[in-house]
């Protein structure tokens, strides 16, 4: 909303009152002003012009020599290339040393050899927005009335030594969409006194009963029609004062009958429509639900295609506007118009709003009944529209107004006691204070039994409860005064949950690794929503997505950690170690909403150790993402329920991937980035892995309990054997641990080997095992005696000792 | 006798004095004290002598003796010593030269800014409530008294995935079913999580970005508990010295609502482009529980109130950070995330 101060001192003085400070009082009691807007823009030097004569420019065909006077007896030579500029037009001069906006300067010049001492304005040249600009003047320079003074100030003349206040208006303050409704709030402010438009003016014997009809179809859609006829109407250009409000309202003048019910739209905040009574052909007015598939022409000249719950203004037989949204083409007031019907009604916002997005039609008239006009300013609004038709258009107002009415316009009753005010702020205002705050609104109020009995004036539809005054007396009363306390009574134990800080122990061992936390986006696209999931189900997508990369919710994190690898690499980072904590989306649940599982992924490529200058550089391996997962069950105490097993992942290294399996139990995968993979991202060796946090942080581990530190000695055996080389170590590695007696307590590969001393396939692969046991000093023949079973198992599974 | 033995003790401290290294030195101790040395030898010489004299020459071989030891020993302390310095001086290494690198990771700045204000607020006796980031119409806009069609639903483009269910736009609807959950008790929480606009991406817009929100029910909640919990919030982020103000504002599930700004952290209230010259910064959307929320929630609005308040974890950390590009965020680029990586104050 654009608020012009020249306009709004009408009905509110703010005299003596800096715009700026006016501003800030505004926005610190509720309403949010983004910005105070200087039309004049710091102009100097422009000023009226009547041009005396108009000769073409010798050398250009476009250019004209005009002798303007601008001032007694000051006539000047000024080169003017606008083609509407003719003799004896009053216009607008900058003279040389003035400055116009976007840092332009005027000086005296010579246009192809001729020359020139100013410019004849346009209203675009003086920084007024090109939409708002009347039609007749949108390509040329603005022209103004015969009566302009030459030499006088044409900034004053055309409005332009004016401050506006650009208002971001939350949606519950539709009051505000109106110079009245923000001339109340001002005053409240200030406390100062409203002063609204005084109404009359002379009707005509005739009445208007006689000339049409009117009936609803759809009073609970629309409460209140009312129609005044207009006859002997002059359509023309409005008074220049009318069309500078509007302008400075972001409006685009037209003429004044559209002109009038536009004023009043920005005054009242109460949508009008001018209908050409003519056209209208039948003398009758219906509103109606459209039916279903029901054309009508609008007033930007779109065809539009109606349905059965877009209400509609007709004539009895078609429709000759979309209610509230928009007039038809076909009833439009046009420069023949002599009769006009002036429509001022109440349609009900949430079929208003529900049309208006169906149509992809926003108008200031839509906006305004979606958020609820005022019922009590309806009726007055077209008493306002008939009285300037009056006044600027010669109109003859017809005696009455034919009208519908079963709209409600009781005030909302509030009771509300001062102590719940008090209660609710955590403050002690008195009562005498409440009520003073409550006078400057201009809200109905008396005090009895202890109780505050409010009736909120009906422009004010945001005030309906209780706390709706709890916040009006607060903010007029100050937020500043407000105390600062913390809550009292007994405050519950905070903390996180278990799952919570076990998480917080994922990020610090990812972290205790060398990886850094990355963040990326939950929606992906179709082709990558599924790739690499652990579990395959039902995909979430968009109804509307933006994009196709954004269309489908992520089964798995590996993807985008990917994308943000090969980011990072074709920046030239040598290594990229990644993590991320984020969740998936299965399937559906009861809720009808996807199943959220939560994960942990990472990705590692490039250089994992490089310490340049002592020679020492490793990439990155399958069994550093593996150590980074081990690790991480270390820290959770899961290490003894967990396992690995080969695996095929699609796109990953068919001989470099494994499964994670808690208690059996498939919870993760590791792999390597599958060659044909890796070239599409352009990535070397590039490791993933990616767990359900889910399954493995609510795994339950027993309550640490310590065991004593070992007082005898631990005795170990080392055993080489000659395997297969597709042979899993793990799988020997359990044979060991199943043959061990209770004395063997650890079983660590120590070496592997394949190559030139083995025979071809083969490989050798070396562990020590530790046996001990906590209560005594073991013997050598205990030791050998339990060795033995190992041997012996390992002989029966094929597995010689080398 | 005697002179032999003075000759052979001159030799052996010459030999000594003249020894390079340990070996030499043994070399002599061998030859001159050694079993077969000649020392040796006159001692076994001297049942010759008279046994007047024997005990007179004992006494002199014994402190020719002693005295070559002595000397002896103080070489091989000496060349012992020399040895050490030699080593030392042979492992001496250029300390200035890079250690060997050790991998440091770190948390997102996101989660650096959630974690500490989850801490804050876990220290002032919340928990920690999560919920999905697909949800229901109805928790997400209607328990928070955004019924269908209310203009204030344009406040917020939402990506739907059906007509029912939606990419949460806030994470209020993790205060709506908190609520629910807790059946009519006291509450203290704080909601952080992923929320998601139908936005472009751009410098100051994400389709996905976090929130972090929290809400306190309980009987007799005031305003101006909302404002000294603000307070508190703001000093921790932002610095002691840091000042709040609270405007007026409208948010469908709060009555009153308010903005809340803070005094500008760079240039201290007095204007500058970071506060747009206004020495006032708006952090955050917050206000009193509307009655309709709480009842949807399961809660006597005449009995119990509550204060809520939400505010977006990218906004904070981009302007506690000085960063400029809110896509940085999501491109996990090296060079960013490491920056946020060491301790502060
Ligand atoms: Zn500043």
């Amino acid at each position: 909303m654009l608020v012009s101060l020249n306009w709004l001192k009408q009905y509110v003085n703010i005299d003596g009152i800096e715009p700026t400070e006016l501003a800030e009082k505004i926005t610190r009691s509720g309403i949010e002003v983004d910005a105070v807007i200087d039309r004049s823009q710091g102009m100097t030097n422009v000023v009226v012009g009547h041009v005396v004569s108009k000769e073409k420019h010798p050398d250009a065909d476009k250019l004209n020599v005009c002798q303007v006077e601008v001032g007694e007896g000051d006539v000047r030579q000024i080169i003017c290339g606008a083609p509407n500029v003719a003799a004896g037009q009053k216009v607008i001069v900058a003279l040389p040393g003035a400055r116009l906006p976007g840092g332009v300067k005027i000086k005296k010049a010579k246009m192809r050899g001729v020359e020139s001492n100013g410019m004849i304005c346009s209203l675009q040249e003086l920084g007024v927005e090109g939409r708002t600009v009347p039609k007749a003047y949108a390509d040329g320079i603005y022209v103004l009335p015969e009566d302009a003074v030459p030499g006088s100030d044409a900034l004053e003349l055309v409005g332009l030594r004016d401050i506006v206040l650009e208002l971001g208006l939350t949606p519950n303050r539709s009051d505000a969409l109106s110079m009245l409704g923000v001339a109340y709030e001002v005053a409240a402010i200030l406390s100062e006194e409203v002063k609204l438009p005084e109404i009359n003016y002379p009707t005509s014997a005739e009445n208007a009963e006689n000339y049409i009809k009117v009936s609803t179809e759809a009073s609970d859609l629309n409460p209140l029609y009312a129609a005044k006829v207009i006859k002997n109407v002059k359509i023309a250009e409005s008074p220049l004062w009318l069309q500078h409000h509007l302008m400075a309202a972001g409006i685009r003048p037209h003429n004044n009958v559209v002109d009038i019910t536009n004023f009043i739209l920005m005054e009242y905040g109460q949508p009008l429509h001018a209908f050409d009574y003519n056209s209208l052909k039948t003398n009758e007015i219906v509103v109606r639900l459209a039916n279903e598939g029901e054309k009508i022409v609008t007033l930007d000249d779109q065809e539009r295609t109606l349905n059965s719950h877009n209400l509609v203004i007709t004539n009895g037989v078609e429709p000759v506007a979309v209610a509230g949204v928009m007039g038809g083409a076909n009833s439009e007031v046009t420069s023949e118009t002599t009769t006009v019907v002036i429509e001022a009604a109440y349609f009900d916002g949430f079929s208003v709003r529900r049309t208006s997005k169906e149509l992809g039609l926003r108008s200031d008239s839509s906006a305004r009944f979606e958020k609820g006009v005022d019922p009590n300013r309806v009726l007055l609004a077209a008493e306002r529209a008939a009285q300037l038709l009056s006044e600027l258009a010669g109109g003859e107002v017809l005696q009455g107004t034919v009208l519908v009415d079963e709209l409600d316009k009781t005030p909302t009753r509030v009771v509300v006691s001062p102590d719940f005010v008090n209660a609710r702020l955590g403050m002690k205002i008195s009562l005498e204070d409440m009520l003073a705050i409550l006078h400057r609104l201009q809200f109905d109020v008396e005090a009895a039994n202890g109780l505050l009995i409010i009736d909120a004036p009906t422009r004010r539809q945001d005030i309906k409860i209780e706390e709706d005054i709890v916040e009006e007396i607060a903010r007029l009363y100050g937020y500043d005064e407000i105390p600062m306390t913390l809550p009292e009574g007994n405050a519950s134990v905070g903390g996180l949950t278990p799952y919570q800080e076990k998480r917080r122990v994922v990020r610090n061992v990812m972290e205790g690794a060398g990886l850094l936390q990355a963040v990326t986006y939950s929606l992906t696209s179709d082709e990558l929503s599924q790739k690499f999931a652990l579990k395959v189900e039902d995909t979430t997508k968009l109804l509307m997505p933006m994009s196709e990369e954004r269309t489908t919710l992520r089964q798995s994190l590996i993807p985008h950690l990917i994308e943000a690898a090969s980011y990072n690499v074709a920046r030239k980072a040598d290594s990229v170690a990644l993590y991320e904590v984020g969740s998936v989306f299965l399937g559906k649940t009861e809720e009808e909403l996807p199943y959220e599982e939560e994960h942990l992924a990472i990705v590692l490529t490039g250089k994992w150790i490089d310490n340049a200058w002592q020679g020492e550089k490793r990439p990155v391996d399958f069994y550093v993402a593996k150590g980074i997962v081990e690790a991480l069950f270390e820290k959770l105490g899961l290490t003894d329920q967990v396992s690995f097993e080969k695996a095929l992942v699609d796109g990953l290294h068919p001989g470099q991937t494994a499964n994670v399996l808690l208690d059996g139990e498939k919870v993760g995968i590791i792999g390597g980035l599958h060659p044909s993979e890796r070239k599409k991202v352009d990535l070397k060796e590039t490791f993933v892995a990616e767990l359900n946090l889910f399954a493995i942080l609510n795994a339950s581990t027993n309550a640490l309990v310590y065991t004593p530190v070992p007082r005898f000695p631990e005795i170990t055996r080392d055993i080489a054997l000659e395997l297969d080389r597709t042979k899993p170590a793990g799988e020997i590695e359990s044979i060991i641990r199943k043959a061990g007696t209770k004395l063997l307590k650890q079983v660590k590969v120590f070496d592997v080997y394949e190559g030139e001393k083995m025979e071809a396939g083969k490989k050798s692969v070396a562990f020590t095992l530790t046996y001990f046991d906590p209560e005594r000093t073991l013997t050598d023949e205990e030791v050998t005696s339990a060795h033995n079973k190992v041997l012996k198992a390992l002989a029966e599974a094929g597995a010689e000792e080398r | 006798m005697e002179q032999q033995l003075k000759q052979l003790e001159q030799e052996a401290l010459a030999k000594i004095e003249a020894a390079l290294n340990l070996k030499e030195l043994n070399e002599v101790r061998v030859a001159y004290l050694g079993k077969k040395g000649p020392i040796t030898d006159l001692l076994k010489g001297m049942g010759k002598l008279s046994p007047e004299e024997r005990p007179k020459m004992g006494a002199l071989v014994n402190k020719v003796r002693e005295h070559v030891t002595e000397q002896l020993e103080a070489k091989v302390a000496e060349l012992e010593e020399q040895a050490v310095l030699e080593q030392l001086e042979k492992e001496s290494i250029d300390v200035t030269l890079p250690g060997r690198p050790v991998r440091v990771g770190n948390r997102h700045p996101l989660t650096r800014v959630v974690e500490e204000i989850e801490d804050l607020f876990i220290s002032m006796g919340y928990e920690v409530a999560e919920g999905p980031e697909v949800e229901k119409d109805y928790y997400n806009f209607e328990a928070l008294n955004l019924p269908k069609g209310h203009p204030a639903r344009d406040m917020q483009d939402t990506f739907y995935i059906t007509e029912e269910t939606l990419l949460r736009t806030h994470t209020s609807p993790v205060q709506a079913r908190t609520m629910l959950e807790k059946k009519g008790e006291p509450l203290r929480i704080i909601c952080p999580g992923k929320v998601f606009r139908r936005d472009s991406d751009d410098a100051t817009h994400s389709h996905q970005f976090m929130q972090i929100e929290g809400l306190v029910v309980g009987e007799n909640i005031r305003m101006s508990d909302l404002k000294g919990t603000l307070d508190k919030m703001a000093k921790k982020m932002f610095g002691s010295d840091r000042e709040i103000r609270l405007r007026p504002s409208f948010f469908p599930f709060t009555e009153p609502s308010v903005e809340m700004d803070i005094s500008c952290f760079k240039c201290g209230g007095s204007g500058c482009n970071v506060c747009k010259q206004t020495g006032w910064i708006e952090i955050l959307g917050a206000g009193m529980v509307h009655p309709n929320v709480l009842e949807m929630g399961g809660y006597d609005s005449k009995k119990y109130s509550g204060f809520a308040f939400g505010m977006g974890v990218e906004r904070i950390a981009m302007l506690k950070y000085g960063v400029e590009d809110i896509r940085h965020f999501y491109t996990n680029d090296n060079r960013f995330i490491s920056q946020f990586q060491r301790t502060e104050g």
